[in-house]
């Protein structure tokens, strides 16, 4: 029998169509799509695959169910060690993890995993929108203990998920006034539908768990408090949000945005709706972005959808350094965002009123390799010249949310600020004090923070057993 | 400690033309309220999320007490909860706690709204046992508010209006510059206000070296450090006012930057309160000013 060498590709959005809304790009498998995509995979004895996923899904296991016509059963089979099945199915960067490992990426193209995953988790929710809960095994209610998760970003949800299904009393501690960290103020509406977002929550609450808005554990309550409120164990998932800036003349211009605060604005705040909705955000005709990362690509899109007839993305070394994902960048393409690779920005430019008029740049070619093994970019004497912009969004990273370890003197962190772990459990030096994702290895994926959320969840529920006898 | 109490305002007082102040159940805010901190409210689930530092806090009862005056649409949405009515959401207390000199002699000058900030700042000077000097300045006498709280927690209250309708005809600065002249002497300052009325005292205090704590309010989003948007330049550097402040040392910062950004969204916010106070006027418009 032989195996179709190309994959079955996913619908989206016609790009003059989508440029100029905020739904969803990609639609997602149909039912005999998504039959004849699983049944490309070859159920490799070895499940290469399963080894690039941080949070282990049984991957052959829950696409030979979708061969079978068992959707729901494959949801199951998801769900043991994922609690956010669409949520991944979007926005993990599956072609460097499980599709990277798949045997049939070495003579054509590997299955389709991410698409798949995310039509299991949209064929049940669509299908009943209570299954999610019919899925879950009951609970055992023999670990009452109770246990904090401070943020509700992915690796947090994760942690409380798990900790939950063990029989843990959980509650959520969030400082924004809605859960979901990151997948709820950084990624656009287009790339993950907040409905999907709320299902997902609205799943992990269906298990026990108590979510606490407003709550900002180092100003609203501290880490003496959760001791005193029974609090056996914490895990600390708090992100990396603080924006880093350029440190050039100009940053401080009306018109220059932090990519989170754009983010923010937009995605939190939904200020794409203003003025019914009522938060602002600048509609720029002309959006000049600095950076690579899927960040920048998000921000250049919103650009997009809030009305600019042009944006740029100015990046300092070559494609091929881009961190963001290839299917977005080329995505942004296809609706009119421009490259401007090769580029580093030197000043923003004002008029006399403070407002944003220009980008003045450098043009770079690529040197040695640096320490992170990519090729430095090196600025050609005499190149400089301006982009013509009325906005300019900063996306060059983050750093570590400072408020709970400033108010937690005794965690110990490294000199940027970052919590120190033990690499097998989360353990902090603070007995009972666990953490995870982005606050733990800086900005990195979705997946990786669910990874590490649950990789704690475990430890957390050893340390509390040993803790009982 | 509970979490999740619907955040009632139990007392709401109207202090001048468009400005009031809301007493509101905030217990978890109150437990922890130092001067100078602030918090982020929500009127209702749409809105803006809008900081407002913090007049008072009851942690007995559980409440703490917000001034707000409407400027923009906003404001004017708190402006319409009424006693017994709800904000949607209260997150705090944000930011550092002022830090309250060791002083023998202070000088708080407050103008406009910003007497509601410095009243925690007063009643911590006072209780320190420091001799307080505080200016208070408003456009015109009906706008003055606070008075008797500020009279209860200072040695010596100088008020200042625009049009003279009480105290020196002029501008809190203009009383400073004046007690200076005459000799007064102050181990410190506090001011809170206008941007431009916080440039003008703090020239005035550069020169006679008196340290002075100034209470920034750029614009804000999440008020944890996350956006940025709040970020200020205080002696060549880069801070969030949200997280490293909102005090700051106020000879150096730099405000012509903070007033700059903070018209950041005036055709926005211009149109966002025409509209809404076309829709409050409901369609009736009046044809009295076509007559010409």
């Amino acid at each position: 029998m032989s195996v179709r060498s190309n994959r079955v590709t996913m619908p989206k959005q016609d790009p003059a169509v989508r440029r100029r809304n905020f739904d969803e790009v990609a639609l997602g498998f149909t039912y005999k799509q998504a039959t004849a995509e699983a049944s490309r995979c070859l159920n490799c004895r070895n499940k290469p695959c399963v080894s690039g996923c941080p949070v282990s899904v049984d991957i052959p296991g829950f696409i030979a169910l979708i061969k079978e016509g068992k959707v729901e059963d494959a949801f199951a089979k998801i769900r043991e060690t994922n609690s956010l099945p669409a949520i991944c199915g979007r926005v993990c960067p599956q072609e460097n993890q499980c599709e990277a490992r798949c045997v049939l990426g070495k003579s054509g193209q590997p299955v389709a995993i991410g698409a798949l995953e995310r039509f299991v988790a949209d064929y049940c929710r669509e299908k009943d929108g209570t299954f999610a809960r019919k899925a879950v095994k009951p609970i055992a209610l023999t670990n009452r203990a109770k246990v904090a998760v401070v943020g509700s970003g992915p690796a947090g949800l994760t942690a409380a998920a798990d900790l939950a299904l063990l029989g843990y009393e959980v509650t959520v501690f969030e400082s924004l006034h809605e859960f979901g960290g990151v997948l709820r103020y950084g990624i656009p509406e287009f790339r993950l539908p907040k409905a999907i977002l709320d299902y997902e929550i609205d799943y992990i609450r269906s298990l026990g768990v108590r979510f606490v808005p407003d709550a900002i554990v180092g100003k609203t309550i501290t880490t003496d408090d959760l001791t005193a409120l029974g609090y056996r164990a914490v895990f600390i998932g708090t992100g990396a949000g603080l924006p880093y800036f350029l440190g050039i003349p100009g940053e401080n211009l009306i018109g220059v945005y932090s990519a989170n605060e754009y983010l923010t604005r937009s995605n939190l705040m939904k200020a794409y709706l203003f003025p019914e909705h009522e938060t602002p955000i600048r509609r720029g005709k002309r959006v000049a972005v600095i950076g690579g990362g899927n960040v920048a690509i998000d921000s250049a899109r919103t650009a997009l959808r809030l009305g600019a007839d042009e944006v740029f993305v100015v990046y300092r070394r070559s494609r091929a350094e881009m961190p963001a994902r290839a299917e977005e960048i080329i995505n942004a393409e296809e609706e009119g965002v421009t490259l401007v690779l090769l580029t580093s920005p030197v000043e923003i430019v004002g008029d006399d009123s403070g407002q944003v008029v220009a980008l003045e740049c450098i043009r770079n070619q690529l040197g040695e390799p640096d320490a992170s093994g990519r090729r430095r970019p090196v600025p050609i004497e005499g190149s400089e010249y301006a982009i013509d912009v009325d906005t300019v969004i900063v996306a060059i990273g983050q750093g570590p949310n400072p408020l709970f370890t400033e108010a937690t003197p005794s965690l110990l962190t490294d000199e940027r600020g970052y919590i120190v772990v033990d690499a097998d459990t989360g353990a902090t030096n603070l007995n009972g004090f666990y953490a995870g994702g982005d606050i733990v290895t800086g900005a990195a994926t979705v997946i990786a923070a669910m990874g590490a959320g649950r990789k704690a969840a475990k430890a957390i529920h050893r340390y509390l057993r040993s803790d009982s006898q | 400690m509970t979490f999740g109490v619907e955040h009632r305002v139990v007392e709401k007082r109207n202090l001048a033309d468009k400005i009031h102040l809301f007493k509101v159940v905030a217990p978890l805010v109150a437990r922890r309220a130092k001067p100078g901190q602030f918090v982020i409210v929500r009127s209702h689930e749409r809105a803006e999320r809008i900081p407002l530092t913090i007049a008072d806090s009851d942690p007995d009862n559980g409440t703490i007490s917000l001034v707000v005056q409407e400027m923009g649409r906003g404001t004017a949405k708190i402006a319409e909860i009424g006693e017994g009515g709800k904000f949607a959401g209260i997150v705090g207390p944000l930011g550092r706690a002022g830090n309250i000199a060791s002083v023998n002699k202070v000088v708080l000058i407050a103008g406009g709204v910003g007497v509601a900030p410095m009243l925690p700042y007063a009643r911590a000077y006072h209780s320190s046992g420091a001799h307080v000097t505080t200016i208070v300045g408003a456009k015109t006498r009906d706008m003055l508010i606070l008075l008797d709280e500020i009279e209860s927690v200072s040695d010596v209250v100088m008020v200042s209006t625009d049009d003279g309708s009480l105290g020196v005809k002029g501008v809190v600065s203009d009383v400073l510059a004046r007690l200076l002249a005459d000799g007064e002497r102050f181990d410190h300052a506090v001011c809170i206000g206008p941007a431009v009325m916080m440039k003008a005292v703090c020239g005035l205090t550069r020169e006679a070296g008196i340290p002075t704590t100034v209470s920034l309010n750029p614009i804000m989003v999440d008020g944890t450090g996350m956006c940025g948007g709040c970020r200020v330049t205080v002696g060549g550097e880069i801070k969030f006012a949200c997280v490293d402040g909102p005090g700051f040392d106020g000879h150096a910062v730099d405000f012509d930057e903070l007033m700059s950004r903070q018209r950041f969204y005036e055709r926005e916010e211009r149109l966002s309160y025409d509209s809404y106070r076309t829709s409050k006027e409901g369609s009736h418009r009046c044809r009295l000013d076509q007559i010409g």
